[in-house]
C-alpha cells in the first residue's frame, strides 16, 4: 500500500441553509466590537484535511467522499464540498 | 423474572452509573456493556447512557455509532427489543439513524444544566407505559447540544404516527416552542424526545435516571426507566413488546 502515490484532500463542512447557526449569529453579533459593519450571513463549519495513499486520483477521491458523507458530515444538517490540495 | 437491562458505556460516558443505579430501583438487574464487545450478554433491553463518548469529537455520538457495540445494538433493535438513549445516548441514535432528526448546539450556545418540566405525550409505548397520569414530568437536562431538528416533513410525520413522546412545557403545562422558557434549547415544536417508526427505539435529551428518588429533589423520572425495564421483561418473555411494530427491513 505504501508505494501507492499519495493525494492531499480537505473536506469542508457547512451547516445547510436554513439551519439555525449559533455560532455563526454569535461571530456576527461580535463584528460591531471591532467597528466592522456591512457582513452578514456567517456560518461557522469546520476544514479537515487529510492525506490519502490509492491507486490513482479518483480511487482516492471516492475514498474521501465516502468519508465526508458518512463521517465528517451529517446529511440531515450539514453539507460538504471536497477539495483536492495536490 | 428480573429483567437484564444493558448499559452501553463508551470512553467518556458519565451518566452510567446513574443509568446502573436507576434500572436497579426500577428493579432490573443491570448489565454494563464495554463499548468494544459485540456480546450483548443476553440483556433484553438497552440504556445508552449521557456523557461525552469519544470526547464529543466531530459532532456528538458520531464516532461512538461506529463503535463494535453499535453494530450490535443495531441489530438488536432490529430485532424489537427496547433501546432508550439519553442525552449524549440519544445523540448517539440519532447519529447512527436509530431514531430520527439531529441534535444541534444548543440555540443559546451554552452548555445548559437545569430542572425542565417534560410533558409526556402517548403513554402507550414501551417507554412510557409506567408513567400513570398523564402530567408535566420534573427532572434535569445538562447538554451543549440538544436542539432538536428535523425538517418540516420529518416531523409532520412524526406528530401523525406518535413519533414524539415528550415535550419541553412551560410553567402554565403548555408545550414550549423553540423561544419559549421552557425549551433550554430551542428545540423545534418544543420536542425532547422521539421513537422510531417501529415504535422500539426511544430517545430524549432529559436525565429521566438522575429523577428517580424523592429525596434528590425528584422521582418523576422513575416511570420511564420503569417502563424500559416492563417492556425487556415482556421482550424476554414473548420475543416482542407491545406498542411497537415489525418493520420490514429494519428497524428505522
Amino acid at each position: 500500500m505504501s508505494d501507492q502515490p499519495a493525494y492531499r484532500f480537505a473536506v469542508n463542512v457547512t451547516p445547510k441553509p436554513g439551519i439555525l447557526d449559533p455560532q455563526g449569529r454569535a461571530v456576527e453579533k461580535s463584528l460591531p466590537h471591532l467597528g466592522i459593519s456591512g457582513v452578514s450571513a456567517v456560518r461557522v463549519g469546520r476544514r479537515v484535511e487529510m492525506t490519502v495513499r490509492a491507486a490513482d486520483a479518483a480511487a482516492a477521491r471516492a475514498v474521501v467522499d465516502q468519508l465526508a458523507s458518512e463521517l465528517l458530515s451529517n446529511p440531515l444538517m450539514e453539507l460538504f464540498d471536497v477539495e483536492a490540495l495536490g | 423474572m428480573t429483567a437484564r437491562v444493558g448499559i452501553v458505556v463508551f470512553p467518556g460516558s458519565n451518566r452510567d452509573i446513574d443509568a446502573v443505579n436507576a434500572l436497579r430501583i426500577a428493579g432490573a438487574e443491570p448489565v454494563v456493556l464495554w463499548h468494544e464487545s459485540v456480546d450483548l450478554e443476553g440483556v433484553t433491553g438497552i440504556l445508552i447512557p449521557g456523557g461525552f463518548a469519544y470526547g464529543d469529537y466531530l459532532r456528538a455520538g458520531v464516532i461512538a455509532r461506529f463503535s463494535p457495540v453499535m453494530r450490535a445494538v443495531a441489530e438488536f433493535a432490529a430485532a424489537g427489543a427496547p433501546v432508550l438513549g439519553i442525552c449524549n445516548g440519544f445523540q448517539v441514535l440519532a447519529e447512527a439513524k436509530l431514531v430520527p432528526g439531529a441534535l444541534l448546539r444548543n440555540r443559546g450556545l451554552r452548555f445548559v444544566c437545569r430542572e425542565v418540566a417534560l410533558l409526556p405525550e402517548h403513554m402507550d409505548t414501551p417507554f412510557t407505559r409506567e408513567i400513570g397520569e398523564r402530567r408535566p414530568l420534573r427532572m434535569p437536562v445538562a447538554h451543549g447540544e440538544g436542539c432538536y431538528y428535523a425538517d418540516d416533513a420529518t416531523l409532520d410525520a412524526l406528530e401523525r404516527e406518535g413519533g414524539v413522546l415528550w415535550r419541553y412545557a412551560n410553567p402554565d403545562g403548555s408545550v414550549a416552542g423553540p423561544d419559549d422558557p421552557g425549551n433550554p434549547n430551542g428545540s423545534l415544536r418544543g420536542i425532547a424526545g422521539v421513537r422510531n417508526a417501529a415504535g422500539n427505539v426511544a430517545g430524549l435529551m432529559p436525565h429521566p435516571e438522575t429523577a428517580v428518588e424523592a429525596i434528590l429533589g425528584s422521582d418523576d423520572g422513575l416511570g420511564i426507566i420503569r417502563s424500559l425495564v416492563v417492556s425487556a421483561s415482556e421482550y424476554a418473555a414473548t420475543g416482542r413488546v407491545s406498542g411497537t411494530r415489525a418493520m420490514a427491513g429494519g428497524a428505522a
